[in-house]
């Protein structure tokens, strides 16, 4: 399924050639500079969702950015929609996550229900009403692992209800739709699941939990039960396994790496204009600072160098429609070596940019703060832990030889 | 000759259900299941593939190559059975 879908859109993108991703950049980096990043201290502070960044996101049509043409969409590929999240990583971190989390869940239903009709209806709909999309993965009595679940989809006639204790659901309160995943009966095993999408007005969040962290305040990832219904295609028809190990999976890494490589560069910048200011005052020397730098550019370039090949990679092999390829250990390795890496990296790269900065970039009233950077940078070896992440590559290590 | 060759195969076989079943992979009773029973679908996971490949590799002294590391592999006892079959010859 995901062969056909990935030629389609690839096809229709070189048979129009208007779109121009470099234009595209500008208008999301002036939507940035302009919206996001007049809001993004107010967001921090009140730990709230940033509004006004995702109503210009909306105005810009870039809810549907990875919606193919013929549904109405723009028809990004991967590498395309990471560098918007990376571009918008510049400005404000929680809003960057909450457009790249939402790009999960169209890809998601874009690679694997396109052919339904139920959801070639929703996409044109969400094209039409630039919906946002939100996600409920994990699950209260499930330890974080996203390949059991406890809460099952029930099927009565044409018709399915479902409730779900979710401990995290980002933007909940203000997302149009939720993919959530759950078994796919109530007979069957913790891994027998499936993905259902519940709509606002069909669904009740009973808070669970608060969202009050360090660092990327404003995606409101607050815990709800989740009680819903709706129609019976509203359950995606492909396994969950099939579209974890294909598009989920891949596709977050990346998108995450993109963005977090976004908060990075916006800190190395900030880090920029702290030693142009001393540079200015001892014309004729390079500053010690200036040395720093240059090392913490090296940094940010591995890093999204690493975002890169691997979003070119998944591309590729989209367009190939190589699905073989990607359920085997190498490629899953290797997004999740991007995953631990980035979140890493960005704590070295803004900690470095906050030794460059010095003082000024330690005040939280300064044009140079770098305190949202650096709470925001801490969150990415969490969301989803790394100590889990390695674990599974240790075990897959023991059956994957690099080279094949 | 031919009699031979199938009670390797059917002895294998035997070993590997043993095997599958102490290594508590499943969601499914594998005594509920045929030896062309799709084991993903009984709920093996591919994490859960590398646990078995190991105490496969450790009965019966072999090493599975890279090209027969997949699904494709392990997806039945009997699938299992034939590749080890192949590389215990």
């Amino acid at each position: 399924m995901i062969i056909s879908d990935a030629a389609t859109s690839a096809a229709v993108i070189s048979a129009e050639p208007e779109l121009d991703c470099a234009q595209l950049l500008a208008r999301v980096h002036a939507i940035g500079s302009s919206v996001l990043a007049e809001h993004a201290a107010d967001v921090d502070r009140r730990a709230r969702f940033p509004a006004e960044a995702i109503d210009a996101l909306r105005d810009a049509r870039l809810l549907s950015a990875y919606v193919p043409r013929q549904f109405g969409g723009m028809g990004l590929d991967i590498v395309q929609t990471a560098r918007v999240c990376e571009a918008l990583g510049h400005y404000c971190g929680s809003s960057a996550m909450i457009y790249a989390m939402h790009a999960i869940q169209v890809a998601c239903v874009v690679h694997h229900a396109e052919h339904s009709p139920y959801f070639r209806k929703y996409l044109r709909q969400l094209v039409d009403e630039q919906r946002l999309m939100a996600s409920a993965t994990t699950e209260i009595g499930t330890g974080g692992d996203l390949r059991s679940s406890v809460c099952a989809v029930e099927k009565h006639g044409d018709e399915f209800t479902l409730i779900k204790k979710a401990p995290v659901i980002s933007y909940g309160e203000y997302a149009d739709d939720i993919l959530v995943t759950c078994r796919r009966s109530p007979e069957a095993a913790a891994c027998e699941q499936v993905q259902v999408l519940v709509r606002r007005g069909e669904f009740a969040a009973e808070p669970l939990s608060t969202w009050d962290t360090m660092g990327f305040r404003g995606t409101c990832s607050s815990g709800f039960t989740l009680s819903a219904r709706g129609a019976a295609d509203q359950i995606l028809p492909t396994a969950f396994d099939e579209i974890l190990s294909q598009t989920m999976h891949p596709y977050s890494h990346i998108v995450w790496g993109a963005l977090w490589t976004g908060i990075a560069a916006d800190a190395v910048n900030r880090a920029r204009a702290c030693v142009r200011a001393q540079a200015r005052k001892t014309p004729g020397e390079t500053p010690l600072s200036a040395i720093r730098l240059a090392e913490t550019d090296q940094l940010l370039q591995e890093m999204r160098h690493n975002v890169y090949s691997l979003a070119t990679e998944y591309r590729d092999l989209l367009a190939r429609g190589a699905s073989g390829a990607l359920h085997g250990f190498g490629f899953s390795i290797r997004t999740n070596n991007l995953k631990l890496s980035c979140s890493q990296r960005i704590v070295d790269v803004v900690g470095r940019a906050l030794m460059i900065c010095g003082i000024e970039g330690y005040r939280n009233d300064s044009k140079h703060s770098l305190s949202r950077h650096l709470r925001d940078a801490y969150g990415a070896a969490l969301m989803v832990n790394n100590d889990r992440i390695t674990k599974l590559n240790a075990t897959m290590l023991m059956a994957h030889k690099e080279g094949y | 000759m031919a009699t031979n060759v199938s009670s390797q195969q059917s002895e294998a076989t035997a070993m590997v259900r043993e095997i599958v079943s102490q290594q508590n992979c499943l969601q499914a009773d594998l005594a509920t299941l045929s030896d062309d029973s799709d084991l993903y679908a009984a709920g093996l996971t591919s994490l859960a593939t590398v646990g078995l490949m190991l105490a496969i590799e450790d009965r019966f002294d072999i090493e599975f190559p890279e090209r027969m590391l997949g699904r494709a592999t392990f997806r039945s006892v009997a699938t299992i059975a034939e590749a080890v079959s192949e590389l215990v010859k």
